[in-house]
């Protein structure tokens, strides 16, 4: 069977069945047939891959065109444990098909790479997923990992991690370098697997509710907005308006305190420690507005299904708009500081490049996407409200360095301010009841009905998916949380190639992957 | 940028005065040393943080008391890159059991006297993380724990306050 480059729901539509009750974009089943023609389809045209996950015995697969920015789920049962390998066709797959090895023990038939990726051989169960997991000898100490062969005359191995020597999150680096330069990187990650999916299983909507707003802490709004609005979906539940902008607000606060701080970093790993202490005021500044207005530095728990936990406190609207106004003044003068440094340039332009054509091949999102020429977004593209009535510009670069990923991020900071100020401006009102008490933004998520959702929500980092099934009992059948992370790490490896060994923190730190996000 | 520190210097500081060591901290610490023969540290410590499956949510407030508001090298305390420089770990993260081993040799590599910090309702108890199949649970069921800073994540007034009382204690041992 062989299908023609056709549009995306031309081919999903041929190839499979749609399944009821998924929302808001179309899942379809299909045969091993149907899946093999799908590969075939995608090793020849440019769909971006934006999820592949398994559940016991089925593995699903989000694909998205770009150009139209049509969204669909292929579903294929695997009632013997196998599937076509899509990693195969497609690299950006490789790795979220060794986790559907490790957590489901569905085998990836035909994978270009076999080895575990989260399981480190310590848990004391394979496959811990699986409709019959498998108890296994949990040894103290983790299995032996073989890393790539690399040869060649005159090179040497560095290990790096898991522990590292900041204060960042845990994973192995390998380089292979020659002299100073580096000619391979390995990533070795799922130090931090904390089984998120696994807890989140048999959970109330609201409970699991935690655990997505912990995915990664730094993205916990993200995480909580993405997650609540595949709840949503999946119930057909229609939050609040006053939420929908109250959680805007919140996801740009978020964007722009880790914008900052990432500037701040970058240019300390550059050895400019100056603008790390101007950037960490600034930062500290967003984090006790939203202190001050949702009641949490992070703002977690914040947002939950069918709206938000908390209202802005009282005095909270006219913060943000001082908050914005501050941050106009004390801003820029940094950026032409770091524009004007010829030090600083020196270390970041042309550093840690990453081609146009390799973010595509992974579908990099985020300032990784941005830098290198993707200009992806999520609350674009899809879009979700109150984007669709906010005005805000998408900065893109083709450079593709560190020095192209800074910038991205302090165009976004600007653009972020913007949207700040629009947000608190037009936000809907208060409403009062007769009682002239001031109920909370929330609608109730009843729990008499099963549904599918899915949802994506653009995080300082990128394109955030997350996927859920609830049961008729309102608890969490499955979930499936997708950080940006996924697609942004294994181009590390490429960005750091040719450079020195010292530059790897800068362009590490220009990245900013998450580790938590990626482990699950 | 010699405006912007020209400027600095005229606008006085922007960090937050100190507050008083955790008295609970202190309680909690004092309990623990009680006996215990401990080398005096001097007015200063050296920390080294280990992420045992954090959400990544703790190291930003670990972050935020090394900025210039909370400031914390002004009391003697400081992040240290090696595990062998350092009189502290301070561990956030449910301990995942992929990162156990790590942080049991991280722990060896520590010179005595040492202590354990667990850093954040996770460290502390294993938190919304607690009895999945990937994590051993709180800090103190792989090494020992001389204090705890509970919070999700803890605030960085909270965790200074907590850094001080250990200073303190430190300080007063024989
Ligand atoms: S205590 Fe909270 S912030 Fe800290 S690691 Fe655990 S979940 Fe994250």
């Amino acid at each position: 069977m062989h299908v023609e480059e056709d549009s995306l729901h031309g081919v999903l539509g041929r190839i499979g069945r749609p399944v009821a009750d998924h929302r808001p974009w179309p899942r379809y089943t299909t045969t091993p047939d149907g899946w093999r023609a799908l590969l075939d389809t995608l090793a020849g045209n440019r769909w971006t891959l934006v999820g592949l996950w398994g559940e016991p015995g089925a593995v699903h697969v989000a694909l998205r065109e770009d150009l139209s920015g049509d969204l669909g789920v292929v579903s294929l049962d695997c009632p013997d444990g196998r599937f076509p390998s899509v990693g195969a066709v497609r690299p950006a797959a490789i790795r979220p098909e060794r986790v559907i090895r490790d957590l489901f023990g569905l085998v990836p038939e035909g994978a270009p790479d076999g080895r575990p990726w989260l399981d480190h051989g310590v848990w004391g169960v394979r496959a811990p997923l699986a409709a019959a997991p498998v108890p296994a000898a949990a040894p103290p100490l983790p299995e032996p990992y073989p890393v790539l062969p690399v040869e060649g005359e005159g090179l040497h191995q560095i290990p790096v991690g898991p522990v590292h020597a900041g204060i960042i999150e845990p994973g192995h680096f390998r380089f292979t370098a020659n002299g100073e330069t580096v000619v391979r990187l390995e990533e070795r990650l799922g130090y931090v697997h904390k089984g998120i999916e696994g807890l989140m299983r048999g959970r109330t909507v609201a409970d699991a509710a935690r655990l997505a707003a912990r995915l990664s802490g730094d993205s916990t709004v993200a995480g909580s907005l993405a997650y609540a609005r595949a709840v949503e979906a999946a119930l057909e539940v229609t939050p609040p308006p006053r939420a929908v902008w109250l959680r805007a607000l919140m996801a740009e606060l978020e964007r722009i305190a880790n914008h900052l701080g990432d500037i701040g970093a970058i240019c300390n790993d550059a050895a400019f420690a100056f603008m790390l202490a101007e950037m960490g005021r600034l930062r500290e500044a967003v984090l006790s507005t939203a202190d001050a207005c949702f009641g949490h530095r992070l703002m977690m728990d914040r947002i939950v299904p069918g709206g938000v936990a908390v209202d802005i406190a009282p005095d909270g609207p006219a913060r943000v708009l001082e908050l914005a106004a501050e941050l106009r003044r004390r801003f820029p003068p940094l950026v032409r500081i770091y524009d004007d440094k010829a030090s600083l340039q020196d270390r970041t332009v042309g550093t840690g490049t990453v081609s146009v054509g390799l973010a595509n091949r992974f579908g990099a999102g985020g300032h990784v996407g941005r830098a290198s020429g993707r200009g992806g977004d999520a609350r674009r593209s899809p879009s979700y409200p109150p984007y669709d009535d906010l005005e805000f510009e998408v900065p893109v670069l083709t450079e593709g360095d560190v020095n192209a990923r800074v910038w991205i991020r302090i165009r976004e900071v600007e653009q972020s301010l913007g949207l700040l100020e629009q947000i608190v401006r037009r936000m809907p009102g208060v409403p009062r009841d007769v009682a002239g008490t001031t109920p909370l933004p929330l609608v109730p998520v009843t729990a008499d009905r099963a549904g599918e959702g899915m949802a994506l929500v653009e995080a300082f980092r990128g394109e955030m998916l997350v996927w859920v099934r609830v049961g008729a009992d309102g608890t969490v059948d499955r979930c499936h949380l997708r950080d940006a992370s996924w697609f942004q790490w294994p181009l590390l490896e490429a960005a750091i190639e040719g450079n020195i060994v010292a530059d790897f923190p800068l362009c590490n730190k220009s990245f900013n992957c998450s580790y938590s996000g990626h482990d699950l | 940028m010699l405006k912007h520190i020209l400027k600095a210097l005229t606008e006085g500081p922007v960090t937050m005065p100190g507050p008083a060591p955790s008295p609970a901290a202190l309680e909690e610490l004092g309990q623990r040393v009680a006996g215990a023969a401990r080398v005096r540290l001097g007015r200063s410590l050296a920390i080294r943080e280990v992420d045992a499956g954090s959400c990544n949510g703790c190291e930003l407030e670990i972050h935020a008391i090394n900025n210039p508001v909370y400031d914390l090298e002004r009391f003697g305390i400081r992040f240290v890159a090696s595990p062998r420089h350092a009189d502290v770990l301070l561990v956030t993260g449910p301990v995942t059991k992929n990162m156990a081993e790590a942080l049991r040799r991280t722990l060896d590599a520590t010179p005595d006297p040492k202590w354990v910090v667990a850093c954040g309702d996770c460290a502390v108890s294993g938190g919304v993380f607690a009895g999945s199949y990937a994590c051993v649970g709180p800090v103190e069921a792989v090494v020992p724990v001389d204090l705890r800073i509970p919070g999700c994540p803890p605030r960085p007034e909270d965790l200074l306050s907590a850094l001080l009382a250990l200073l303190e204690v430190a300080d007063a041992s024989p």
